[in-house]
C-alpha cells in the first residue's frame, strides 16, 4: 500500500487533464463530478496510506519513496521522491478530505457559472500542487509544490478576471507572495550550499553535526524559510493579500485560503522543525509574529461589515496562533490546531458562501439579520463552527486552542500566552457579532433579496453538516492526534514549567470565550450597549481598525507609490533613452548583421565555395600558429 | 597478402550488411517486378533496420574489430550507430505518406536512405581514416542523389547540384587532411595513429596540425558548422522536406560520432589545440545559426538554421573532449526524436508541392489541429530547452561537460544562445496559438506512419525529459568502451 502512496498524485492529476481537455464536452455535471471523485479517490487512498502507516511499529513511520531521478548533476539530485510520515499523512487526509467536501460544495456553488470546466481543472490542479508540497521529501519539490498552489490561488483568486477588483487582487497576492518566496528560495540555496544536498532525510540527519545551534548558518536559513511562510501563510508584514483574495469564489476561499494552501507555511516550519529547533533566535521570531498577528489581525475583524473579510481576518489570525505554538516548539499542537481550523474555518466560509448564494451575491452583514429561521441547515452549521472557533468545550476548537495556550504559558512565554488569551477573546467576540448580524436579530435583507432567499441544494448542505459534524467532535481525538505525531516531533517537547495549574489555563480561556460572545450578545442581540455609539466616542479607533490599520495606504504610499514613480522614471529616463535604444538597437544590429550574413546567403555556388575557403584559411592559420606556442 | 574470412569478421558487420543488403533488395525487387504501390519498399527499408537495430543491441559492445581492423565495434560506435538506426527508421515512417501525397513514391527512395544510413554506421564506428572517408562519400553521394528526388521541382535539383558541388570540394580538404596525417603518422589506423602521435611527441609538428584542421574542416561541412555552413540552408530548403529531416539528422550523429572518437582516440594529447578550435567554431556557428534563425519567416528555412545551431551547441560539448563524449551521445538522441518531429510536423502541414510553410500559414492550428500542434509545441518546447523535455537534460549536460573540462565561458555564451534562440522557437507557438488565420490553410489527413512518428518522436522528446537516468546511464557506459 504505501509503495503506492504515489497514486495519490494520480488521480487528481487525471482529473486535471481530462478536464483540460475534454471538460467542456463533458458537460458540467460530469465535470464536477469527475473533479470530485478524482478528490474523494486521492482521500480514500490517503485512508489506506494511514491504514499501512498504523500497521508499521511507530519508530519505523517514516518512508521514503524515490519514485524517478530526474537530474543527477555532481552533487545536485533532483527527483521525485515522497515522504509518508505521520505529519505529511495528516496533511494529506486533510487536504484531500476537506478539499472533496469543497470540491462536492463546488458542484452546487458554481452551478450557474459557464466557465466550470477551467474552474475544476484548476482545483485539482491545486490538489496536486498541494499534495506535492506535503508529501514532498525534498526542498525542491517542496518548493514546486509551494509555486504551483501559488499559482493556482493566483488563477483561482482571478478567476472572474472579467472583474476588475478580482484582476487586481490575483496579482496583488502573487506579487506579495514573490516576496517571500524570494526569501525561501534564498533559503532552498542556503540549505544547498550548507549540507551538499537538498533531501530532508540527509539534512536532517546532518543538522546537529553541521550547523553550530544557535549559530548564523542556522539563524539564517530558518529566518529565510519563514520569509516564505509569511508570504503564503499571510503574517505580518506580507498578510495584505489575504483579504483581498476574498474576490475569489467563495468554495476557493474556503479550500485554498483557509483549510489548506495557506497553512503551508505552518507546515513546513513543522516540517524543518529540527533546523528551528537550532535557530532558537528564529524560533522566538516565529513565535512573536504568530503572536502579533494573531492579535493584530482580531483587532481588524472586530469592525468589518463584509462577511467574507471578517472570516479572512479571522483566518490570519487563526494562523498566527499556529505560528505561536510551532515557534514555542509545541509542533504537533500547531498541526492539531491546523486541522481543527481546517475543519470549522472550510465550514464557516461555505457558511458564508451559501449565504452569499442566498441572497444573490450580498455580502454586506449590514444587510443580513434574521436569517437562522430561512436558512436553516447553513445556520446550525454555521452555528457549530461559530462555537468551535470561540473555543467553547467540548468543541473541537476549544482543545486545539487551549493546547497551544498552554504550551505557550508552559515556555515561560507569559505576555505571548496572555496576549494569546486576549485574542481568543476577540476571536469569541468578533465571531459572535457576526452570526448575530448574520443569523439572528432583524432581517435587514432588502425586499428583492428576501424574495429569492432559498436553502442551497445538498451538494452545499452536506459538505456543511459533515464539517460540521467534524468541527464538533475532532477536539475528542486530541490525544491520539499527538501520540501519532509523536514519533515525528521527537525531541522537540515543548518545555513543562511550573505556575499556574492546567485547569486554571482552561478556566481562563473558558472565560473569554464566553465574555467575549456574552459581550457580542449585548452589543448586538440584546442592544443593550449599541455599537455605533462606541464607534462614536473613538472613532478615530474606529476608523483605524476598519482601514485595517491603513496598512494598505501605507504600502500604497511607501512602497507601491514609490516603486511606481521609479518605473515611470525609469521609464521616460532610462527606458526611453538606455532600453529602447538597446530594443531598437539590438534588433537593428541583428538584422544589420543578418543582412550582412544574408548577403553570403546569395545562392551562388562560387560564392558559398569562397566562404568555405575563407574557413579553411581560419582554420589552418589557426591551427597552424597555435602549433608554434606548444 | 589476402585477409581471411575470420579476420573480415563479417559476423559482426550484420547491422551494415543488413542495412546496405535490404536496400540493395529494394532495388532489385523494384526492377524485377516493378507495378503498383511502393508500400513494401518502406516496409523492407523498416525490416532491415529492424534487423540492424537487433543486432546493435543484442551483441553489444566489444572490443573486436570487424573488416581486418577497419571497423570498430566497441561501446561509442555502437551507441552512435544506435542512434543513426533509430533516425533512419523514423525518417522512412515520416516519408511514406508525404512521397504519396507529392506523387514521388519510388522504391528508390529507400534504398537512398538505406545506403546513406550504411554510410552512416561505417563513420559511425569506422577505426581507419579511409574507412571515415569511404563512409563519409557513401552518406554523401545518396543525400545528394536524395536532395534531387523530386525532379521535377527546380529547387529540389538545384539543392542537389549545389551541394554535389560544394560537398565535393569540402571532401577533396578532408582526404587531403588524411594525407597529411598519414604523413605525419604513418598509419591511417586510428588506434596506430593514436599511439604513433603519443610515442613520438609529434605535437608541434606542422604536418600533423594541417592535417587535424583539414579533417576538422571536413567534418566541419558535413556538420554545417559556420564558416563551411553556406550549403545548409539552400540545400535544407531545396530538398524534399522529408529528405530535410533524415539529413538534419543522420549526417550530424554520423559525423559527430566520427569526431568524438577522433577526439578522444586520436587526438586527446593535442586536445589544447583541438579544443580552442572547435571553441572558436562553436561560438561562430551557435551565434550566427542563432542570428540567421532569427529573421526567417518560413518554418523550413528557420529549422535549417536551427539545426546550424544545434550542432553549436553539441560542439560546445564536444570541445570538453573525452567528458563530453557521453553527452554528445545524449543530446544526439534527443535531437534526433525533437528535429524529426518538428520536420514531420512541417511535412504534415506544408501545401501540396510546395516546401515552404511560412509562418502565417501556422495561425490557428493550435486549435484545428491540438494534437499535432500541442506536439510541435514541445519539440520546439524541447530544441529551447525548456524542463521536463529531452532538450532541457540534454543541454544542462552539453554544457555541464564543457564547465566541467574548464571552459565555462563558453557554456555560458552557449546559454546566452540559447535565450535568444527562445524568441524563434516559441514565437512559432505564439503564431499557433494566439493569431487567427488569415487563410486557412487546407489541410490533409496526416497518415498513419506519420502519426506513428509523430507519437514516438514525442514519447521520447517527454520520456527522455522525465527519466533521463537510463539513457543517460546507457550513454556513459557506450562510450567508456572505446577502442584505443
Amino acid at each position: 500500500m504505501l509503495q503506492y502512496a504515489w497514486l495519490v498524485l494520480v488521480f487528481p492529476l487525471a482529473g486535471v487533464l481530462i478536464n483540460a481537455f475534454f471538460g467542456y464536452r463533458l458537460g458540467r455535471r460530469a465535470c464536477g463530478a469527475l473533479a470530485t471523485v478524482a478528490v474523494a479517490l486521492s482521500f480514500l487512498w490517503g485512508v489506506g496510506i494511514l491504514a499501512g502507516l498504523l500497521n508499521l511499529p511507530a519508530e519505523a513511520r517514516e518512508v521514503h519513496l524515490a519514485l524517478w531521478d530526474w537530474i543527477v548533476a555532481a552533487d545536485l539530485h533532483v527527483g521525485l521522491s515522497l515522504l509518508v510520515d505521520p505529519l505529511s499523512v495528516v496533511m494529506l487526509l486533510v487536504v484531500t478530505g476537506v478539499g472533496a467536501l469543497i470540491h462536492l460544495y463546488s458542484n452546487g456553488y458554481m452551478r450557474e457559472d459557464p466557465d466550470y470546466a477551467r474552474f475544476f481543472t484548476y482545483l485539482n490542479l491545486f490538489i496536486v500542487g498541494m499534495l506535492l508540497l506535503v508529501l514532498a521529501d525534498n526542498f525542491l519539490l517542496l518548493y514546486l509544490g509551494w509555486e504551483a498552489v501559488g499559482l493556482c490561488s493566483y488563477l483561482l483568486i482571478g478567476f472572474w478576471y472579467q472583474k476588475k477588483s478580482a484582476a487586481d487582487a490575483g496579482k496583488k497576492a502573487f506579487i506579495v507572495n514573490r516576496v517571500g518566496d524570494f526569501g525561501f528560495a534564498l533559503g532552498i540555496m542556503l540549505i544547498f550550499a550548507t549540507f551538499g544536498t537538498l533531501g530532508f532525510r540527509e539534512v536532517f540527519e546532518r543538522a546537529p553535526v553541521t550547523l553550530q545551534a544557535g549559530g548564523a548558518v542556522a539563524t539564517a536559513i530558518t529566518l529565510l524559510l519563514f520569509t516564505g511562510a509569511i508570504g503564503k501563510s499571510a503574517q505580518i508584514p506580507l498578510y495584505v493579500w489575504l483579504p483581498d483574495a476574498m474576490e475569489g469564489p467563495t468554495p476557493v476561499s474556503a479550500l485554498i485560503h483557509a483549510a489548506t494552501m495557506v497553512t503551508a507555511g505552518v507546515y513546513m516550519v513543522a516540517r524543518t522543525h529540527v533546523l528551528f529547533a537550532l535557530a532558537p533566535v528564529s524560533s522566538a521570531v516565529v513565535a512573536a509574529i504568530g503572536t502579533l498577528t494573531a492579535i493584530y489581525a482580531a483587532t481588524i475583524a472586530l469592525v468589518q461589515t463584509d462577511i467574507k473579510r471578517v472570516l479572512a481576518y479571522s483566518t490570519i489570525s487563526q494562523l498566527g496562533y499556529m505560528f505561536l505554538a510551532v515557534g514555542v516548539g509545541a509542533y504537533a499542537a500547531g498541526i492539531f490546531h491546523l486541522t481543527t481550523h481546517a475543519f470549522f474555518k472550510a465550514l464557516l466560509f461555505l457558511g458564508a458562501g451559501s449565504v452569499i448564494h442566498a441572497l444573490g451575491g450580498e455580502q454586506d452583514m449590514r444587510r443580513m439579520g434574521g436569517l437562522f429561521s430561512k436558512l436553516r441547515v447553513t445556520g446550525i452549521t454555521f452555528v457549530v463552527a461559530w462555537l468551535a472557533i470561540s473555543g467553547i468545550p467540548p468543541l473541537s476548537g476549544f482543545f486545539s486552542k487551549d493546547e497551544i495556550l498552554a504550551a505557550a504559558y508552559h515556555s515561560g512565554n507569559v505576555p505571548l500566552w496572555l496576549i494569546g488569551l486576549i485574542t481568543a477573546g476577540l476571536t469569541a467576540f468578533y465571531m459572535s457579532r457576526a452570526v448575530f448580524l448574520t443569523f439572528f436579530g432583524d432581517s435587514r435583507v432588502s425586499h428583492e433579496a428576501a424574495h429569492h432567499l432559498h436553502e442551497s441544494p445538498p451538494t452545499m448542505t452536506v459538505p456543511l453538516a459533515v464539517l460540521a459534524v467534524l468541527a464538533a467532535i475532532a477536539g475528542l481525538g486530541a490525544s491520539a492526534f499527538n501520540g501519532f505525531l509523536e514519533p515525528v516531533f521527537e525531541g522537540a517537547h515543548a518545555a513543562e514549567a511550573g505556575g499556574l495549574p492546567e485547569a486554571a489555563l482552561i478556566a481562563l480561556s473558558v472565560l473569554a470565550a464566553v465574555v467575549g460572545i456574552a459581550l457580542a450578545w449585548l452589543m448586538y442581540q440584546r442592544r443593550a450597549i449599541a455599537p455605533e455609539r462606541i464607534g462614536a466616542r473613538v472613532p478615530s479607533l474606529h476608523r483605524l481598525l476598519y482601514n485595517a490599520y491603513y496598512v494598505d495606504y501605507g504600502y500604497q504610499r511607501l512602497v507601491v507609490r514609490p516603486l511606481h514613480a521609479l518605473a515611470q522614471w525609469l521609464a521616460r529616463s532610462f527606458d526611453l533613452g538606455v532600453i529602447d535604444g538597446i530594443v531598437n538597437g539590438v534588433p537593428a544590429l541583428v538584422s544589420g548583421m543578418s543582412r550582412r550574413l544574408r548577403g553570403w546567403q546569395s545562392g551562388y555556388v562560387r560564392r558559398y565555395a569562397l566562404s568555405l575557403v575563407f574557413g579553411v584559411v581560419i582554420v589552418t592559420t589557426v591551427a597552424l600558429v597555435m602549433v608554434r606556442t606548444i | 597478402m589476402l585477409p581471411t574470412l575470420s579476420v573480415l569478421n563479417l559476423n559482426g558487420a550484420v547491422p551494415q550488411i543488413a542495412v546496405a543488403g535490404a536496400g540493395m533488395l529494394i532495388m532489385l525487387i523494384d526492377a524485377l517486378f516493378h507495378r503498383g504501390s511502393r508500400r513494401w519498399a518502406a516496409y523492407l527499408a523498416l525490416l532491415g533496420l529492424a534487423v540492424a537495430l537487433a543486432r546493435v543491441v543484442e551483441s553489444g559492445a566489444s572490443a573486436e574489430t570487424i573488416l581486418d581492423g577497419a571497423l570498430a565495434r566497441d561501446g561509442l560506435g555502437m551507441a552512435f550507430a544506435l542512434v543513426l538506426i533509430v533516425a533512419a527508421a523514423l525518417s522512412v515512417l515520416v516519408a511514406m505518406d508525404y512521397l504519396r501525397r507529392e506523387e514521388h513514391e519510388r522504391a528508390e527512395y529507400y534504398a537512398l536512405i538505406l545506403f546513406a544510413t550504411a554510410g552512416g554506421l561505417a563513420m559511425a564506428m569506422a577505426n581507419d581514416l579511409v574507412a571515415v572517408f569511404i563512409g563519409l562519400e557513401t552518406l554523401s553521394i545518396s543525400l545528394y542523389v536524395l536532395s534531387a528526388f523530386f525532379t521535377g521541382d527546380a529547387a529540389s535539383r538545384e539543392a542537389a547540384l549545389k551541394y554535389l558541388l560544394l560537398g565535393a570540394f569540402a571532401s577533396a580538404f578532408f582526404l587531403y587532411g588524411i594525407a597529411l596525417l598519414y604523413g605525419a603518422s604513418g598509419t591511417t589506423r586510428l588506434v596506430e595513429m593514436g599511439t604513433a602521435i603519443r610515442l613520438a611527441g609529434t605535437q608541434a609538428d606542422p604536418l600533423l596540425w594541417g592535417g587535424v584542421a583539414l579533417i576538422i574542416v571536413g567534418v566541419g561541412f558535413k556538420l554545417a558548422l559556420v564558416p563551411f555552413h553556406s550549403w545548409a540552408p539552400d540545400v535544407y530548403q531545396g530538398a524534399p522536406t522529408s529528405v530535410t529531416a533524415f539529413m538534419s539528422v543522420a549526417s550530424k550523429v554520423a559525423a559527430f560520432a566520427a569526431l568524438v572518437r577522433l577526439l578522444v582516440v586520436v587526438l586527446a594529447p593535442a586536445a589544447p589545440l583541438t579544443s580552442a578550435l572547435l571553441a572558436l567554431l562553436a561560438v561562430l556557428t551557435m551565434t550566427v545559426g542563432n542570428i540567421l534563425a532569427l529573421a526567417q519567416d518560413e518554418v523550413k528555412r528557420l529549422l535549417a538554421y536551427s539545426s546550424i545551431a544545434q550542432a553549436g551547441y553539441i560542439l560546445v560539448a564536444a570541445v570538453a573532449g573525452e567528458v563530453g563524449a557521453a553527452a554528445v551521445l545524449f543530446y544526439l538522441l534527443g535531437y534526433a526524436f525533437t528535429n524529426l518531429g518538428a520536420f514531420a510536423v512541417v511535412l504534415a502541414w506544408s501545401r501540396r508541392g510546395e516546401g515552404r510553410l511560412p509562418f502565417s500559414d501556422l495561425a490557428g492550428l493550435g486549435f484545428r489541429r491540438p494534437w499535432t500542434a500541442a506536439a510541435l509545441s514541445l519539440f520546439l518546447l524541447s530544441l529551447t530547452g525548456m524542463p521536463l523535455t529531452v532538450g532541457f537534460v540534454g543541454k544542462l549536460y552539453l554544457f555541464g561537460a564543457a564547465v566541467q573540462a574548464g571552459w565555462t565561458w563558453l557554456a555560458i555564451v552557449a546559454v546566452l544562445n540559447s535565450v535568444v534562440s527562445a524568441f524563434y522557437y516559441l514565437r512559432l507557438v505564439v503564431i499557433m496559438y494566439m493569431r487567427e488565420a488569415e487563410m486557412p490553410l487546407a489541410l490533409q489527413r496526416a497518415g498513419l506512419a506519420l502519426g506513428v512518428a509523430l507519437a514516438v518522436c514525442a514519447a521520447g522528446v517527454i520520456l527522455l525529459g522525465l527519466v533521463p537516468g537510463v539513457a543517460l546511464d546507457w550513454a556513459r557506459q557506450a562510450v567508456a568502451v572505446v577502442l584505443s
